[in-house]
């Protein structure tokens, strides 16, 4: 039941509201509302049990194995969010001066050094609010960094056709065309297509390293080399990260501009959905071109923002970004610190190539057997869909009645029926092995009982959803009996 | 090793199954070249304990002042239940709720969101959010230059009341699609968008109107009127609202004749606590016939196989993982949890407590500005209703007023002297239901020093 039917007149939460009374005399009748908004009319019991309840409907972390992949879903150490949250830097307003920011602020001028430290770049900007607005930030700076110089014909992207529907979405937003180029049977880039790709309309690439394939880029000092003797610049996508952290960095490979995901791969929460980070990282010749503001650190020691930053592209946030979620990242950064930092792609490439092998042996196919896992990889269930007629879809909804998130389904849509598993760091080996039998489990279904896949899943709180229905008849929000709106 | 769960034994077990020696093995399709760095500046890892003597250290540092500036960001009660919701691990550590089925926590209370946020807003449709309230505005600008077809026009009307920090964001967002944001002067003695320069671009081709209410003085615009100005010249109108004000203001669905074609604002006053900024979150919503060209995540109601309701994610085909480069907008993550916080914010306030927040917080900001100007040379700029903010006069330079005031542990407002230097030596001055006559008194007594020895 919704909030909004348990509601019954003159009913309230009556602790909450300040106990005075509505004097709005000084506001002419004519700006003011004439009856209160419909909202629920419910006691703070009823709220708290009614949203109590409905968190008990929900997958996550803490409850369940979430082996999401491109999505990095691992433990969100509770300390970050405590921490986040004392008084000091919760109640903290933006505007708040130098004299009443000084610890905040040396919590994110460090978060830059570290950002920077591991990502291999020149300077990192902290302010874009989630992976989507890193880059839009990364590709606005690539493109003033060609308006500066007078080149005015790079009009194109390039963007593999493995990438995520975010790379060629962000492209358009900043006014580009975007040119997709092909992926080889390996997983890695076509060289050849990139090279017939590249010219004096190139603006840049987009990249993901380890690929949206779950596979390393072997090639990149190649690429590298190309498209900037074109005149091109690379973004490295940062959704993979955690698969490279303390192992290899993007600047090494020669990428001009990054973002980075903290929810992913510095630990701070998804949240059902957000809030994100995306920090940028730039090298040198895009450093001026950075998002305001940026943390510095004065000559008596004091941080201050720098906002005198003439080719800035200007600002992305109302603020200065996702604080709260930067906070988190910090403390995570601390937490782990450099021996803990270096065991993050170690363990999550551990964790992925051995639930690969466990489940190549139980018979699953993977789709790029040649290559070595990163932090993840993919199998492809078209076995089954054309034998026994389960999509990966059911075989994903099947998963659930066994207690299990599903794995990413149908990305990258190279490849047919397809599962991207991510296991992360965090993820000890006796719940990889319970995976393990859980895909078992449902295999065997598929080839006796597979009507019981398709109509999975069986034990959740709802049955398979009409997503048509959902969208042919958009049912948007609830409607109270009587329109009683301003 | 932190949060790291595999023992001796285990990595043993692993590697031998997949058939390496050491795990450094796994990584060699890297060339390398690429795996020689030298981690030596990165600092020494700490233990929880010892991480939170840190940050108690740092966050003590930045004190407890009183404040009182709002200027976008305001200081409300939250409720103790709603973070303890919030924060619970079904919530906090869930992804986007794609898988539906195993998701209807998020998906439903998403849908309650919708539903309230169209209620106080009085519009049709609403999306599960955006970032922050900035680009919120600006995402409303690229949806009303794709959804105004009677004009064909890349250029907005935005006034110079709206936030300037708005104004920034959308100048960044949208410019690299050319759009132009033309900016609407205001009256000097009112401090509302001056009607008769919106009359003489009557004729002049926009996609839209941009109304902030209250805007970025306080002060309440003729928002009846400026939206019915843009709907008679083929503009659509597009309501930038505090939503706490919409509890006791006219909400932009029923603004003029027609109402407004898009609302959008900062979704903070609603059970977000301050934390320098973020994360806050955007809200949009939106007349019926404009659903589709809405941006980010919308949820929808239907039914499962047995005929039962439930929730999902819905109208995907908009979305960039569907559409990739001819999606609406690039944005996937939004501000989910900001988001849960506001519903059940929402939830336990009502619109009847929601109403005597914003009646307190507009009474203590009158009790403020009477309180100031009775000192000698501090004066109300615009005589003009506002709501819950006011700009003062003050005798000089706000700048130093505001630094002694901080010495003393006092936010005093917002310096308006960069961004309105026409206003001379003006400040941005709130407060809110949680500030008691004490604390208004403190300011009075501190302003009244300062500018006895000073000034």
């Amino acid at each position: 039941m919704l909030i909004q039917e348990q509601s019954r007149p003159g009913r309230r939460a009556f602790a909450q509201a300040p106990n005075t009374t509505c004097d709005l005399s000084t506001i002419p009748t004519a700006f003011r509302r004439s009856q209160p908004a419909a909202l629920p009319e419910v006691s703070e019991l009823q709220a708290v049990r009614h949203y109590t309840r409905l968190s008990r409907k929900n997958f996550s972390i803490d409850t369940e194995f979430y082996p999401l992949g491109s999505c990095t879903m691992k433990y969100n150490p509770r300390a970050c969010n405590s921490l986040a949250m004392l008084p000091g830097l919760l109640n903290r307003h933006p505007y708040a001066p130098d004299s009443h920011s000084q610890g905040y602020l040396r919590c994110l001028y460090e978060l830059q050094a570290i950002l920077r430290k591991v990502t291999g770049m020149q300077a990192v900007s902290l302010v874009p609010a989630a992976g989507a607005q890193g880059e839009f930030t990364g590709v606005a700076m690539i493109r003033a960094y060609h308006a500066a110089r007078g080149d005015h014909a790079r009009c194109e992207i390039i963007v593999p056709n493995a990438a995520h529907g975010t790379n060629p979405a962000t492209a358009v937003m900043c006014g580009y065309k975007v040119r997709e180029i092909p992926t080889l049977a390996d997983g890695d880039v076509d060289l050849t297509a990139l090279q017939q790709a590249l010219g004096p309309q190139t603006a840049g690439i987009m990249l993901t390293n380890p690929s949206t394939l779950g596979v390393f880029e072997r090639k990149i000092q190649e690429i590298a080399r190309l498209v900037h003797t074109a005149g091109g610049l690379l973004y490295y996508d940062g959704a993979n990260l955690n698969a490279i952290l303390g192992k290899a960095r993007p600047g090494d490979m020669g990428f001009d501009v990054i973002h980075m995901n903290l929810h992913k791969t510095f630990s701070t929460p998804h949240g059902g959905g957000g809030p994100g980070a995306g920090p940028v990282g730039v090298s040198a010749r895009l450093q001026p071109y950075l998002p305001v503001p940026m943390v510095t650190q004065t000559a008596d020691k004091r941080y201050t923002w720098q906002t005198d930053c003439p080719q800035s592209i200007g600002k992305l946030h109302a603020f200065a970004g996702n604080a709260g979620v930067l906070l988190r990242a910090y403390i995570y950064a601390r937490l782990l610190g450099r021996e803990g930092m270096q065991r993050v792609a170690e363990y999550a490439t551990l964790n992925a190539n051995y639930l690969a092998i466990k489940l190549r042996e139980a018979g699953f196919e993977p789709a790029y057997p040649m290559r070595r896992a990163t932090h993840e990889f993919i199998l492809t269930l078209k076995k089954q869909a054309t034998t026994h007629k389960v999509s990966a879809m059911d075989f994903a909804k099947r998963l659930l009645d066994y207690g299990v998130h599903a794995p990413t389904t149908y990305f990258p849509l190279l490849v047919p029926e397809c599962f991207l598993i991510e296991p992360t760091e965090t993820e000890d080996k006796d719940t990889l092995d319970t995976f393990v039998a859980a895909m078992i489990a449902v295999q065997k279904e598929v080839e006796t009982e597979p009507e019981r896949v398709r109509t999975a899943p069986h034990t959740l709180p709802v049955k398979r959803l009409d997503d048509v229905r959902a969208a042919r008849e958009p049912d948007l929000r609830w409607r109270p009996a009587s329109n009683t709106d301003g | 090793m932190p949060f790291i769960p595999h023992t001796e034994q285990d990595v043993r077990q692993m590697l031998s199954a997949i058939g390496v020696a050491a795990i450094d093995d796994l990584f060699d399709e890297i060339p390398s070249s690429l795996r020689t760095v030298d981690w030596s500046g990165l600092p020494d890892g700490l233990s929880e304990m010892a991480v939170t003597r840190l940050l108690q250290e740092l966050a003590q540092q930045d004190g407890q002042p009183l404040c009182f500036i709002g200027a976008g960001a305001y200081d409300h009660h939250i409720p103790a239940a709603v973070w303890q919701i919030a924060t619970r691990g079904e919530f906090y550590s869930a992804y986007t709720p794609y898988q539906a089925e195993a998701s209807q926590g998020t998906l439903q209370l998403l849908y309650e969101y919708q539903s309230m946020m169209t209620a106080l807003l009085a519009m049709d449709a609403a999306n599960a959010s955006l970032y922050d309230g900035a680009s919120a505005l600006a995402e409303a600008i690229l949806m009303a230059v794709r959804a105004n077809r009677k004009v064909r026009s890349k250029r907005i009307l935005v006034p110079r009341t709206l936030h300037p920090a708005y104004r920034q964001v959308a100048q960044t967002i949208v410019s690299n699609q050319q759009i132009e944001l033309v900016e609407v002067p205001f009256d000097l003695a009112t401090g509302r968008t001056d009607q008769a320069a919106l009359a003489a671009l009557a004729e002049q081709d926009f996609a839209a109107l941009v109304i902030p209410q209250p805007n970025f003085f306080g002060v309440l615009e003729e928002v009846d009127q400026l939206t019915d100005r843009a709907h008679a010249s083929q503009r659509l109108a597009i309501g930038v609202v505090n939503p706490l004000a919409m509890a006791v203001l006219k909400p932009p669905g029923a603004w003029g004749t027609r109402g407004v074609d898009i609302a959008v604002g900062e979704g903070q006053p609603l059970g977000v606590p301050l934390s320098s900024g973020g994360p806050y979150f955007g809200f949009m919503s939106t007349r019926q016939a404009l659903v589709r060209q809405m941006p980010g995540r919308i949820v929808g109601r239907t039914v499962d196989l047995a005929g039962n309701t439930g929730y999902s994610l819905t109208l995907q085909a908009r979305e960039q993982h569907i559409r990739r480069s001819k999606a609406t907008s690039n944005i996937c993550t939004n501000q989910g949890l900001l988001v849960t916080a506001a519903t059940i914010h929402m939830a336990l306030l009502g619109g009847t407590g929601l109403a005597q927040v914003a009646a307190a917080c507009h009474a203590h900001t009158q009790q403020l500005v009477t309180a100031l100007t009775e000192l000698d040379r501090v004066e109300t700029l615009f005589p003009t209703p506002m709501f819950h903010e006011c700009v003062l006069r003050l005798p000089a330079d706000p700048g130093p007023i505001l630094a002694a005031l901080a010495e003393q542990d006092i936010l005093g407002g917002f310096d308006l002297s960069t961004d309105y230097p026409e206003l001379g030596h003006a400040l941005l001055v709130c407060a809110t239901e949680k500030h008691t006559s004490e604390d208004i008194d403190r300011y009075r007594q501190a302003l009244l020093n300062h500018t006895r020895h000073q000034i």
